[in-house]
């Protein structure tokens, strides 16, 4: 990297919204807004382009019942069963935003839903048991940020050791009082997970509210504008006076956080600690989520919205396989194509070349 | 002698190490017949691997191994019935592995999009296409099969070279030949090192990008070809996972994930250890597969730290 991108890297990361050089206000809003239309366009004609599908394919796809006193239909079932898939992408999204990535979140959920069983036949409290089990992804946290932040080791390898190790300590746990698949009740914990607040499912609710919480903590505090500065250019982050170390802590952290609230939804969805399969490939998904929402891998940008919208055209998708009468075989095929045409569209190689006529880049 | 070969020394010590205290342990571990087993049983891991490790030495990744392995076998076990004789159909799978890698380089190269992005959308497809084909386990009932499983050259001491293990040996000839002593290789220590000096130097980057991809897509297309016809049927799971294996392999054997430093003979040995702790858990016989995952993660950790310090302390980066 010359030393010119460097700086030009720095200063764009440091001012993480506006582009705008010398703008008077009206401009400046004029130009965010035609930029936010912009990045949120190409997602949201996708999920718009889903559901049209959906309700052509099937009618009465749109119908929202209530039935037994809790909301009912396709859209609230996307909106519930994305959840856990949204809430692990915002994590990575604030990772990913460190020019990080976090491959552990699926072994992290085994985890925590290991120690939930755990915990529950020992007879602990169920407030007790879900403090234990966020803090145990908090813990994990640690660890990746320990590895990527202290020992400088490559995020993707970092977080790859507690990704391959991670499934087996859930096994291990489970073998801790004995059985393979250990099952659970639990009130507290599947209220959480499968309950309803009112009319709308719990999960729902905790999802916005995590959503809320980390946008306020992004947005609205300067740790959004040093995770951003910190992936933009860590070294000019470091040399401008931030704490590079300590921002890379904070956002592996709040990944394992949000892999940790994931893991608590999922085994108390399922009754049982199966660290084999729960939450397997939810780190693909959440880091698809995050590309689809227009993140880049190369860090020092973070779009929590966009990202939900990602983990939300990724679960409309799944939901259309289904209900337009394919066989579920087809999901991943049917996935990867719905990437490859998302992220060819934002290749800006590709759209010069298709405009030109097949020119290409000469390299 | 260089720097250079420090890791790969350092991963043989440990090979051996695992090894000695194998026979330290158990009677009869100390032998060819073990040795021969894991070379066997890991043969199209390692071999798919092998093709991984020149993807990491030039600085990317590729996570579509494992469904790779998948697809080959389901795709073989379907022509099988349609008369196709399993050499047949293995170079087909060959030829398409070759092409599958290749557009996956186009793509990286020419949108620039992250070899991790485009290689997991791999991964989707080619799984998704196994489940479309079929959801069992088909049988491959060529007499070829049964042949190809008989074959196999004595080693001294009782053991013996399995049909599986000599594929491999000769693909990691082949592959040490390309990557020492050909400009192809040269060109991806280069774009591993310093892509924007290999730029400058003229190295032709997506002709260089576009060939490295193919190469990995070949080599494991090869180790699903040597897994569908080691268990003589495809099966639409089969190799779920084994894009980890591989790249833990690559890292075990001391290539660095940055790319740019390591040799591909380390990762037969990378590929060996992970067989020797399986096989090691498999003789102790209480221990259970949780053992064999955390103990995966605690030597993928060592390693990674015993790289940086080595990084740290002879500036490897960048010695091809």
């Amino acid at each position: 990297m010359t030393p010119g991108s460097n700086v030009e890297t720095k200063t764009a990361a440091l001012r993480p919204r506006a582009n705008t050089e010398t703008a008077t206000l009206p401009q400046r809003l004029h130009g965010l807004r035609a930029l936010a239309g912009h990045r949120a366009i190409w997602p949201l004609l996708a999920l718009a382009l889903i559901l049209a599908v959906d309700g052509a394919i099937s009618p009465g796809f749109f119908n929202v019942r209530i039935v037994e006193g809790r909301l009912f239909g396709n859209l609230i079932d996307i909106l519930y069963r994305a959840m856990p898939t949204a809430v692990v992408a915002l994590g990575m999204a604030v990772v990913i935003g460190t020019k990080g990535i976090d491959l552990s979140v699926g072994s992290v959920i085994a985890i925590v839903g290991a120690v939930i069983t755990w915990r529950i036949h020992s007879g602990d409290p169920h407030l007790v048991v879900l403090m234990a089990a966020l803090a145990v992804g908090v813990l994990c946290g640690l660890w990746n940020g320990f590895l990527v932040a202290v020992l400088d080791i490559q995020p993707i390898i970092a977080t790859l050791i507690l990704m391959v190790s991670g499934r087996g300590i859930g096994l291990m746990i489970n073998l801790l009082y004995g059985g393979t698949n250990p099952s659970f009740t639990s009130p507290l914990l599947q209220g959480l997970s499968v309950g309803h607040i009112g009319l709308v499912p719990t999960r729902i609710i905790l999802g916005a509210a995590i959503f809320g919480a980390l946008w306020l903590l992004i947005r609205r505090t300067a740790l959004g504008l040093f995770l951003e500065s910190v992936g933009g250019n860590s070294a000019a982050a470091d040399l401008a006076g931030i704490n590079a170390r300590l921002i890379k802590y904070a956002a592996y952290i709040i990944c394992g956080f949000c892999a940790a609230w994931a893991g608590v939804v999922l085994a108390a969805d399922t009754h049982t600690s199966d660290p084999v399969s729960i939450g397997l490939y939810i780190e693909l998904d959440a880091i698809l989520a995050v590309v689809i929402g227009g993140g880049s891998l190369s860090g020092g940008r973070i779009y929590l919205g966009m990202t939900v919208l990602g983990a939300l055209i990724i679960q409309a998708l799944t939901t259309s396989i289904l209900t337009s009468g394919l066989p579920p075989e087809y999901n991943l095929v049917v996935k990867a194509f719905v990437v490859i045409v998302v992220l060819l569209l934002q290749s800006a190689n590709l759209r010069a070349a298709l405009s030109k006529g097949f020119t290409g880049r000469k390299r | 002698m260089s720097e250079k070969y420090l890791p790969l020394l350092a991963t043989i010590a440990v090979f051996s190490a695992l090894f000695i205290t194998g026979g330290l342990l158990y009677n009869n571990f100390l032998s060819t017949l073990v040795l021969g087993d894991i070379l066997a049983d890991n043969a199209f891991v390692i071999i798919a691997a092998i093709g991984t490790t020149f993807v990491i030495l030039s600085g990317g990744i590729d996570l579509s191994i494992g469904s790779m392995i998948g697809f080959v076998g389901v795709v073989m076990a379907n022509l099988d019935p349609l008369g196709w004789h399993p050499l047949a159909s293995g170079a087909a799978m060959l030829a398409f592995g070759l092409g599958f890698g290749a557009l996956q380089g186009l793509i990286i190269d020419f949108c620039e999009i992250q070899p991790f992005i485009v290689t997991l959308a791999g991964l989707f497809l080619l799984r998704g296409s196994c489940f479309m084909i079929n959801l069992d386990s088909v049988p491959i009932q060529h007499p070829f099969v049964a042949a190809f499983a008989a074959t196999s050259i004595p080693l001294p001491g009782g053991g013996f070279l399995a049909s599986s293990a000599i594929v491999m040996l000769v693909a990691l000839v082949a592959a040490i030949v390309i990557a020492h002593f050909t400009r192809f290789g040269a060109n991806i220590y280069a774009i591993g090192g310093d892509r924007v000096s290999a730029a400058l130097m003229g190295v032709p980057m997506r002709r260089t990008t576009v060939a490295i991809y193919a190469l990995g897509g070949f080599y494991s297309a090869l180790g699903g070809v040597i897994y569908a016809l080691y268990t003589s049927s495809g099966y639409p799971l089969a190799g779920t996972g084994n894009e980890l294996t591989a790249i833990a392999s690559v890292v075990l054997g001391g290539t660095v994930l940055t790319g740019g430093v390591g040799m591909v003979a380390g990762t037969l040995f990378g590929g060996m250890i992970l067989g020797l702790i399986a096989t090691l858990i498999n003789f102790n016989g209480s221990l259970n597969g949780a053992w064999i995952m955390i103990s995966g993660g605690v030597l993928l950790f060592l390693f990674i730290v015993m790289q940086r310090s080595l990084l740290s302390s002879f500036r490897l980066r960048g010695v091809a």
